[in-house]
């Protein structure tokens, strides 16, 4: 294979695999920009993709290939109902959020294979008939080299993705919502104090979070697995927390890290068919987000400093 | 109503809650919880069998609560029991089958040396936070994955491409021929007795040793520790490890007791994890992790027997549990309602 082979095979294959993650950690982004920790972004996508494939599989008949756009809607309907468990918890019962989102990780993988074994009697869904199709750009897929490396094998929700990230770069730093997001974050007592409501702004980016969740298993659900079972999200979700934070808590360095993440998880599943990466160990591709992630945080490729306020309940009146 | 008597209530209330509603999810799906939970009782104890096996699903359930409940003792999150679990795992079925000792040195040098690898691995996370304030949430998250896929690639390295380890050697396994008998050939060990040695350890240390009670200071308040001439980044990284040493031990249970070896897994065992119900159930007190790792254990041992007798997914118990957790996180609304119960009693 020659280098440009090897890149036209990869770097398609890394946006899609980067896609969920970026679907997912915008989510975190949005959620940890308020304060509150979502660990349970795991169990959130578990349910996204669960509700993806069972929308796909029970109405594919009724709504033919735009099935992928209704599945989608309703993991995203999904991730907002399951995270809203989250926000009760964590902003109204003043619970621990890092337990609350562990125990949402538990409940999402428990609550979507028993629907499974409800449904359709066995651990495991079956295929289904629409899963979504990489399409050709016409026109920006007849540009040399870049046309084919980024526009000739593209999935509708890998654009979908870059959008959303560019949309939330938008609001959270040229909005007047996104400022007060922010603020709640740092220092909610002073956002409180200039009379931003403390718990809706929580509330709503918890619930944002869910819905990019859901959106990101359900995306992840009908490109890469086109069936569900209890292993089919194995990790995204913090692997979408890890790129949030190596992309320091902005959504325009969680979609790099996503991609980064993605291109290192391309590598460690398709790595034996390229000549170089053959030579690697998938094990240290494996390993290569986590690590990074740990390095970025310990201050070794630019200091990670999460939101002030990140993971404390606010109380009004508690100094 | 006093602080004593509401901090017992709220579990018990958040369990109570949980199998509520568990019970209603079963019948919303058109399944008969009374059916359900006599399937889970009789799961539990319906003959020595399920008792044996009952036991032996407690028991790494003990040391992965103490391993959570030891460092939330000292102020710190171990999120990452499960990775250190899975060292220890790998280390302890590796001692166990790869060298030939008499049986009194063999056995502990493997539970030592699980111990030392999980230790280890929960030391990078002490270290982290200590010098570079790395929260311990995320390291130790970051490290789980990476423990997963390294264990993977050594356990595919030493047993030459195949999917698990060789079985680990007479002179360092666990199981003994007698509790097998009086168990009718449950795979109960003796592991049980090292969790409930460790118990103690964790209660010794804690309160009757000085550097127990720096630990619970700087767990209190970090800046009054450090005022009080304690050193504080000394104290989070020794946490770290001892929680790191039970977490170790737990994954020894699994090498030299349940499994007998260690295998390449796809996922987490979900020990660890579940160990963070069981010292929040237990209050992180050495004995409310021994009453919080039998519910749990029990509830999951039980729940295998649901499909068979009742027809009924065994998830419905992992749905219980993660609600329990769940309420016992939401701890402050039920204190809100059983001060507000216990007020309206007094008025009356």
């Amino acid at each position: 294979m020659s280098f440009l082979e090897m890149l036209y095979f990869i770097v398609p294959s890394a946006i899609l695999y980067a896609t969920p993650l970026i679907f997912a950690g915008i989510g975190g982004v949005f959620s940890e920009r308020s304060g509150v920790v979502n660990i349970g972004l795991e169990g959130i996508m578990v349910i996204g993709a669960f509700t993806g494939i069972y929308v796909n599989l029970e109405y594919y008949d009724v709504f033919g290939k735009n099935v992928i756009w209704v599945g989608i809607l309703a993991a995203l309907v999904a991730g907002l109902l399951f995270s809203l468990l989250l926000a009760v918890a964590a902003v109204s019962f003043r619970a621990d959020q890092t337990v609350t989102g562990v125990a949402l990780n538990m409940l999402g993988v428990a609550v979507a294979v028993f629907l499974v074994k409800l449904i359709y009697q066995k651990g495991q869904t079956d295929m289904i008939k629409a899963p979504i199709q990489r399409f050709e750009i016409p026109y920006l897929s007849d540009i040399p080299f870049l046309g084919k490396l980024l526009f000739q094998d593209v999935y509708s929700v890998s654009i979908l993705a870059f959008a959303v990230a560019i949309l939330a770069w938008f609001v959270i730093y040229k909005t007047p919502f996104g400022l007060r997001l922010r603020a709640v974050g740092e220092h909610p007592m002073a956002a409180d104090t200039m009379g931003v409501n403390v718990t809706k702004m929580r509330y709503i980016a918890v619930m944002i979070s869910g819905a990019l969740g859901g959106v990101g298993g359900a995306a992840f659900a009908m490109t890469v697995s086109s069936d569900f079972s209890g292993s089919t999200i194995a990790g995204q979700g913090f692997m979408a927390i890890a790129a949030m934070i190596f992309g320091k808590w902005h959504p325009m360095g969680t979609l790099g890290a996503a991609l980064f993440f993605g291109l290192a998880q391309t590598l460690s599943i398709t790595g034996t068919q390229i000549d170089y990466i053959k030579e690697i160990p998938a094990v240290y591709l494996q390993i290569l987000p986590y690590v990074l992630t740990i390095l970025a945080l310990a201050g070794f490729i630019g200091k990670a400093t999460a939101p002030k306020a990140s993971g404390q309940p606010y109380i009004k009146g508690k100094r | 109503m006093s602080n004593r008597v509401v901090n017992i209530l709220v579990p018990v209330v958040s369990i109570i809650i949980g199998l509520i509603v568990g019970a209603i999810v079963m019948v919303v799906s058109g399944y008969d919880p009374v059916l359900g939970y006599t399937a889970l009782w009789n799961g539990i104890f319906g003959d020595s069998y399920s008792i044996g096996n009952t036991i032996r699903q407690i028991t790494p359930y003990i040391l992965s609560g103490l391993a959570v409940a030891f460092a939330f003792r000292t102020g710190l999150f171990n999120i990452g029991v499960e990775g250190q679990l899975l060292m220890g795992w790998l280390a302890a079925a590796y001692v166990g089958y790869a060298f030939e000792l008499p049986r009194f040195i063999h056995l502990p040098l493997a539970l030592l040396a699980a111990a030392a690898a999980g230790a280890f691995w929960a030391f990078i996370v002490g270290f982290l936070k200590a010098k570079f304030s790395v929260h311990e949430v995320i390291a130790s998250i970051m490290l789980n994955y990476t423990a997963l896929h390294i264990t993977n690639a050594v356990i595919r390295n030493l047993s030459d491409g195949s999917f698990k380890t060789p079985t680990v050697l007479e002179s360092a396994t666990l199981r003994m021929p007698w509790l097998r008998e009086i168990t009718d050939n449950s795979s109960l060990h003796l592991g049980i007795i090292v969790a409930l040695l460790m118990v103690f350890v964790m209660w010794f240390i804690l309160e009757k040793t000085t550097r127990g009670y720096e630990l619970k200071s700087v767990g209190f308040n970090k800046d009054a520790a450090e005022y009080a001439g304690m050193n504080v980044k000394k104290n989070i990284i020794l946490a770290m490890t001892i929680s790191g040493v039970f977490a170790g031990l737990a994954g020894a249970m699994e090498a030299l007791g349940t499994f007998q070896n260690a295998s390449i897994k796809a996922g987490f065992s979900g020990i660890g994890f579940d160990g963070i119900a069981v010292a929040l159930l237990g209050a992180n007190t050495p004995l409310g992790v021994v009453f919080g790792a039998s519910l749990f254990g029990s509830l999951k041992y039980g729940a295998l027997n649901m499909p068979n007798e009742a027809g009924i997914p065994e998830e419905i118990v992992a749905i219980i549990i993660a609600l329990i957790i769940f309420f016992v996180a939401s701890g402050y609304i039920i204190r809100l309602g059983l001060q507000k119960f216990g007020k309206k009693k007094e008025g009356q």
